[in-house]
Parts: structure tokens; C-alpha cells; sequence
């Protein structure tokens, strides 16, 4: 422990952490741009420069490291001066449409610039980027004029994801970010995951706004036939300015419904149907012979990545589609058949946590139904600023139930927000299948939580079926390594490429580890308040099956609900 | 791909040449601290430190063609666009200025009819800019590939620059 005063007040703290981290332990506020709690220190912004008593030149705090004796200044008028001056250097370069960009009111830069009370003009000549932005991709739209080069998004792809999509170009003040050799978006490996998204603290990474196609499906008269996806009932509240983890379903639909929605079908029921055909295939591939481990394919940025890195290794991933495109075609053809309505008329739409799904939903091969499965994928960000647009006041919304016939879904399907989720929602209904007894313990604590790998042993009636989780694809890297080695001693892989499974999604409201470890919890509590909690017992997946699919692998759910790979290994020459 | 952008970025290196550079590459497996030697090396042997090079360096490194380009273009003395085969650097820093720097430039350009930072049509003139050759006690100073030469006026470059086209040096 040390000894240090920080604007007057004497302070007792560990020796070796930052100037910053001391502050904020004494809830002393230091202005920070580059900065993030989940990343690694880049000092490269120098707005959180502070006064260490004896030295002539300011210091980074959030880089500078105590020691005994350390009198600081973090408000003193030198301060503020250089604190505002270098603000004034990165607006010089950061184009001030602050009013028409996608990030207003959520950006950092802008929060910073009223909490500095930047009220005179600049007094540096501007030199803004030229206007170049890429609209290639299906999900992330990428705007270098309104970076500011805090590298956030670098060590989002490159470390934390191990893909390395975007970097630097060029030096000094020619630095810009972009993915090499002027490639676009869609040009590169990028899987669309938009880690980058969420850390991005201006304009500069943004989702691909999608609501347009919304209101003009809507006044072409196409009915508008909705799934929300497990996590979005978490998150979405979050949003709209609540606190992390507070669940809203029935909020959700009410808004829904009110911007226009004709059905909101709960996608829990897509993700049960998922656990259905994908556990009956894990057990088929244990029986027969199959290709083992068999590896979840829910995800759609880790079947490209997979596609991408390791095409060889596309047969252990389950044929089954992902929640969102095997309720895709059942819309368009079981509900459409049901309630008589032509599926050319049918506008269907996904509300989920994710930007990939935006490229999953218009993958080619993704219209079995006859026709695009799903129209319109949006994320959780998107759908909150419908909300707001259309004045509704999300906190005193009265509660509606899901539509019939998929209403209520299991508690099974809830967890697919959560890593490890897929995988538990599979043991629950694995278990009862092989064995015939009921699952007395539901939890399968080994499989939660925020590890990076997470391993688990289940016995089926004297068959030992070992089982891994991952989250994260710089962990997914690792686990394929040991499959090409032949060491991944498993027979079944969940793989999520966001950090925390679909709760920590790119569509979501935007993450810190704090937030996702709060709507985990929600996740969880939401399936423990749940009536079902096991995927085969809901009676929306009973009546489906009687009715229409047959039994899970059926020839009707295998064309309908089963997909298969390509290869895109050309993406990196 | 913009259309400026392809072009800036269209050199194609020949198969023949990527197999030499995989063979430079490949004993540096898991090596990225190894990649400016890699990348110096390569760079005898291309004209332009291209996609293709990249991602052959990127594969047999095992890291992201992202990384081995950053690298690149962070450099002066690397690049990703073909270059002639003589390039000229014109010292940039303070020294040279006040010692006439731009007159050189100006008589360079003249007698090569191109601009700084690009390239003679038949292929063998570059002219670019660089940091400080650490020659200030003879500036002006340019380097021509691996030679420098200082003490420079209008009159003298213009002679050295002929001796170049001539090939005699």
C-alpha cells in the first residue's frame, strides 16, 4: 500500500495501479476517450492528463502508476487548459455533424465535449479525413472520417477475437483505420460478430440500420410477422435506459405491437425446435458413427469464421439451422398454411442481439421455405430507437402475452442468451431422451459462467458424453487447434462468438463486463421463473411435431430445418 | 473496392515470386517480432510489398494479413504500390530545407516529368520523400536505392540523375 493525495484528500492505495484506477476508487472523476474497463491501456488520447506535484509536464493518468508520496491535481486550472486544448486538437480532425450521426446521443466524444464545457470556437485549422464511407457490409457500417484513433476496435477483432479485420494504415498524422490493401467490408474475413461496434466510442463503427425497410414493408400493406430472440427480452429495456438485467417480454411485445407488428412470436419456441433437431443429431451422430465432436452452428459469425479458417472442419458442425432461420421457414410455411395467408405477404421479421444474423438471414441458401426465409433481421439497438422515434413510453407499458402458436417458450430456450445455454437446454433434453427418467437437477453450473473454457461430463445410461463450451472466438481458435490435433476429447462444442454468448452480442445496448454479467443473471432467473424448462415438454414444439414435422430429423424438418456449409477460405488468399 | 482504391492496390506478384516468399517466411512460424526482417528480405525480391505477399507472409507467420500491412505502411522505406527501379528519397527534415531541399525537388521532378511520389511510366524512376538520412553534414542529401549522395545543387542532380539513366553507375 501506498500513500497519496489526490486533490487534498489523503489516500491509501495498492501499490502499482494507475493514477486513474486510485481516483476512481475514491469516486474522483477523471475525464477518459480512449480508455475502456474491459481493454488494455492505450494512453493514446491524453484527455486524461492530471498534475503530479514536482513534475514540470502533465501525466496520463490512466496509464501513470502511483507511488509513496504522490501529490496529484486532477482539476487544477494547468489542467483544464491542456485538457481542453487537446480536445480541441481531436475535434480539429473529427467532422462536428454531430446532429444527422447515427451515434448522437451516445457518444463519447460528445458526452466529453459538454462535460469539458467546450463553448469557444476551435482555435486549430480543421483537417477532416475525406468522406469515405463503407456500406459493403450487411451489418457494420464504417465511417474513418469520425474516428479518433483510440484503437478500440483493433483490440476488439485482433486480440479479443483473433481475427484482425481492421488496423492501422500509414503514420503520424496520416493514420487512419481500415482493413489493409482498401478492401471493403465485405471483402475481408470480417464475421460480423461487431465486437467492434460495442467498443467503438464515436461514429466511426455503427450497426447497419435496417428500420427503413420496416415502415416500407409496413405501408406496402406486407404483414409483419416478428421473432424475438431470447436475449432481446433482457436487453432491450437496457436500451431504452433502464438498468441492466431488467427483463421485459411483455413491454416488448406491447411496443411491438404498437409500432405495428402484426404477430411477435417469441423466438424461445425456435430456439427449443433447435434443441430438438440438433440433440436428436448429436445423439444420431454418438450411435451411428458420426463425425465427432459434433460443434453448435446457433452462431452465425462462428459458422463463417469456421468456414473461413477451417473449412475441413464445417462436417462437425451441426447441420441444424440457428434459432432464427428454422423459425424463418416454419412462418413462411406452417404458420402461413395455418392461418391462410400467403407467404409472399409475409414480411419476416428477427429481433435479435446480434449483427451476423443480419448476414445469416440473407446467406444464399437460406430459402427453403420458397422464398427468403427471414426478410429483416434487426438488432436490439435498432428496435429501441423505433421505440423511441414513435414517442412510446417504454417504462409504463402494459404487459402482452407472445402470439399463438408459438407462445410460451421453455425456460431451455431462454438460456440460449447465455454461454453455455445451448449446451445445458441440449442436456436437458438429451438426458430425458436416452435415459427415459426426469432430470431432477435442471442446473448444469458447470457449463455457466464466464470462463473461457468450460468442460462438463454428463452420464447417459452408462454412455459418458463429455461436453465443452466456449465464448469468444480467440477461444474458439484454441478449442479448433486441439480438434485438428485430434486432442478435443468431446462429443458435444458449444461455440458463441461474442464474449458471454448472445448476451454480450454487438446488437445489444452497448457492453462492459459488469453489464453482461448482470443480464446473465436476469437470463437465468428468467428460466427459473419459467413453467417448462425443458425444450421437448413445451406444447408448442409437441403440436409442431404432431401436426406438421413428425418426428426431429424427419425428411420435412431436415429440408426445412437443415442447412450446410461452404467454403470461404479464398476470403484470406 | 473504390476504383482509385483498386488501382492503387492492383499489382499482382507472380506465383514463382510467392513461393520464394513463403520460403522466407515460413522459418519465422509464430515469430511476429521476426516480420521486419521478414519483410526486408521480401521486399529484395518484389516490386511491391502486394496483397498476395501479405497474406503468403500473414499465412506462413501465423498472423493477420492486418498486421503485416499496418506494418508496412508504417514504414518509408516499405511499400505495398510497385516502385521504380531506382528510388529516389528526397531527405524531408529541417537540414536540408534551409539548405535548398526544394530546389532539388523541383529540378528532380523537372527531369523526370513526374511528381513526388510517383513513379516514370517506363517503370524505373520513383521519387518519394523520407525522414532524416542522418546526413546533415553534407545536405542536401537524396538517396538513390542503397547510395547517398550530398552537397547537392539543381545542376549537380541533374548530372547524377543522367549517369542513372544512362546505367552508368
Amino acid at each position: 500500500m501506498v500513500t497519496i493525495h489526490i486533490d487534498g484528500q489523503e489516500l491509501q492505495v495498492k501499490k502499482g495501479i494507475t493514477i486513474l484506477e486510485a481516483a476512481r476508487s475514491a469516486n474522483i472523476k477523471i475525464p477518459t476517450l480512449c480508455y475502456h474497463e474491459d481493454q488494455k491501456i492505450k494512453s493514446v488520447c491524453r484527455i486524461c492528463l492530471v498534475e503530479i506535484e514536482g513534475q514540470r509536464l502533465l501525466q496520463a493518468a490512466c496509464s501513470y502508476p502511483v507511488s509513496e508520496g504522490m501529490v496529484i491535481k486532477t482539476a487544477s486550472p494547468k489542467v483544464i487548459k491542456a485538457r481542453r486544448n487537446v480536445l480541441e486538437l481531436i475535434l480539429a480532425r473529427h467532422p462536428q455533424d454531430c446532429l444527422n450521426c447515427p451515434k448522437n446521443g451516445f457518444c463519447e466524444l460528445q458526452d466529453l465535449t459538454q462535460e469539458l464545457h467546450m463553448k469557444r470556437p476551435i482555435r486549430y485549422q480543421r483537417d477532416i479525413r475525406p468522406h469515405q464511407v463503407d456500406e459493403s457490409s450487411t451489418s457494420i457500417v464504417r465511417d474513418p472520417t469520425k474516428c479518433i484513433l483510440c484503437t478500440r476496435c483493433i483490440e476488439a477483432c485482433e486480440d479479443g477475437q483473433t481475427i484482425g479485420v481492421i488496423g492501422k494504415e500509414n503514420r503520424g498524422f496520416d493514420t487512419i483505420v481500415v482493413p489493409p490493401y482498401g478492401k471493403d467490408m465485405n471483402e475481408t474475413v470480417c464475421v460480423n460478430c461487431g465486437q467492434c461496434v460495442q467498443v467503438c466510442p464515436v461514429g466511426a463503427l455503427t450497426i447497419k440500420d435496417d428500420t427503413d425497410k420496416i415502415y416500407e414493408n409496413l405501408d406496402s400493406g406486407k404483414i409483419l410477422v416478428a421473432q424475438v430472440a431470447p436475449s432481446v427480452r433482457t436487453t432491450i429495456a437496457e436500451a431504452l435506459g433502464e438498468a441492466p438485467g431488467t427483463p421485459s417480454a411483455g413491454r416488448l411485445v406491447t411496443a411491438m405491437k404498437l409500432l405495428g407488428f402484426h404477430y411477435v412470436f417469441d423466438a424461445d419456441f425456435s430456439a427449443d425446435l433447435t434443441i430438438m433437431e440438433e440433440g436428436y443429431e448429436l445423439l444420431d451422430r454418438i450411435k451411428n458413427g458420426g463425425v465427432l465432436p459434433m460443434i453448435t452452428s446457433c452462431c452465425p459469425a462462428w459458422v463463417k469464421f469456421c468456414e473461413t479458417y477451417n473449412p475441413k472442419y464445417v462436417k462437425h458442425l451441426s447441420t441444424a439451422k440457428s434459432p432464427q432461420q428454422m423459425f424463418g421457414p416454419v412462418i413462411k410455411t406452417y404458420f402461413a398454411e395455418k392461418h391462410k395467408i400467403d407467404p409472399a405477404n409475409i414480411c419476416s421479421i428477427s429481433i435479435m442481439p446480434c449483427t451476423a444474423k443480419k448476414f445469416e438471414c440473407q446467406r444464399e441458401e437460406m430459402n427453403d421455405s420458397g422464398y427468403q426465409d427471414v426478410d429483416i433481421s434487426l438488432t436490439v439497438q435498432e428496435l429501441a430507437n423505433m421505440i423511441r422515434e414513435a414517442g412510446i413510453n417504454y417504462a409504463d407499458l402494459p404487459e402482452t402475452p407472445f402470439d399463438d402458436p408459438f407462445g410460451l417458450g421453455s425456460g431451455a430456450g431462454e438460456i440460449f442468451a447465455a454461454t453455455g445455454g445451448v449446451m445445458e437446454a441440449a442436456l436437458r433434453t438429451v438426458y430425458e431422451v436416452v435415459t427415459g427418467k426426469t432430470l431432477e437437477k435442471l442446473d448444469f453450473h458447470d457449463v455457466r459462467g464466464l470462463d473461457n473454457l468450460k468442460e462438463a461430463e454428463v452420464d447417459l445410461n452408462g454412455t459418458i458424453v463429455r461436453v465443452a463450451v466456449v465464448h469468444g472466438l480467440g477461444n474458439a481458435r484454441e478449442i479448433m487447434r486441439k480438434v485438428r490435433a485430434g486432442t478435443a476429447n468431446y462429443h458435444f462444442i458449444e461455440v458463441m462468438a461474442c464474449p458471454g454468448g448472445c448476451i454480450g452480442g454487438g446488437g445489444n445496448p452497448i457492453r462492459n463486463w459488469k453489464k453482461v454479467k448482470a443480464r446473465t443473471e436476469s437470463v437465468y432467473q428468467q428460466d427459473r421463473d419459467l413453467p417448462v424448462r425443458k425444450s421437448h415438454e413445451t406444447d408448442a414444439i409437441k403440436t409442431i411435431y404432431k401436426e406438421f414435422l413428425g418426428e426431429p430429423l424427419s425428411d420435412k424438418a431436415h429440408h426445412l430445418l437443415h442447412t450446410s456449409y461452404c467454403n470461404r477460405q479464398d476470403l484470406l488468399r | 473496392m473504390n476504383q482509385d482504391a483498386y488501382n492503387a492496390y492492383s499489382h499482382k506478384t507472380s506465383s514463382d515470386q510467392l513461393v520464394e516468399v513463403a520460403k522466407i517466411a515460413a522459418p519465422y512460424k509464430n515469430r511476429p517480432e521476426m516480420l521486419m526482417s521478414v519483410v526486408i528480405q521480401v521486399q529484395r525480391k518484389v516490386r511491391a510489398l502486394s496483397e498476395d505477399v501479405a497474406a503468403v507472409i500473414a499465412r506462413e507467420m501465423g498472423i493477420p494479413q492486418t498486421n503485416v500491412y499496418s506494418f508496412i505502411t508504417f514504414y518509408a522505406m516499405l511499400s505495398v504500390k510497385p516502385r521504380g527501379k531506382y528510388i529516389i528519397r528526397m531527405c524531408e527534415s529541417a537540414p536540408c530545407h534551409v539548405r535548398g531541399a526544394k530546389e532539388i525537388v523541383r529540378a528532380l521532378e523537372k527531369m523526370l516529368n513526374i511528381k513526388m511520389g510517383e513513379t516514370t511510366e517506363d517503370g524505373r524512376f520513383t521519387l518519394e520523400y523520407c525522414p532524416c538520412l542522418g546526413i546533415c553534414d553534407i545536405s542536401p542529401a537524396i538517396m538513390i536505392n542503397h547510395e547517398t549522395y550530398g552537397n547537392l545543387t539543381p545542376g549537380s542532380v541533374t548530372q547524377l540523375i543522367k549517369r542513372y539513366i544512362r546505367e552508368d553507375v
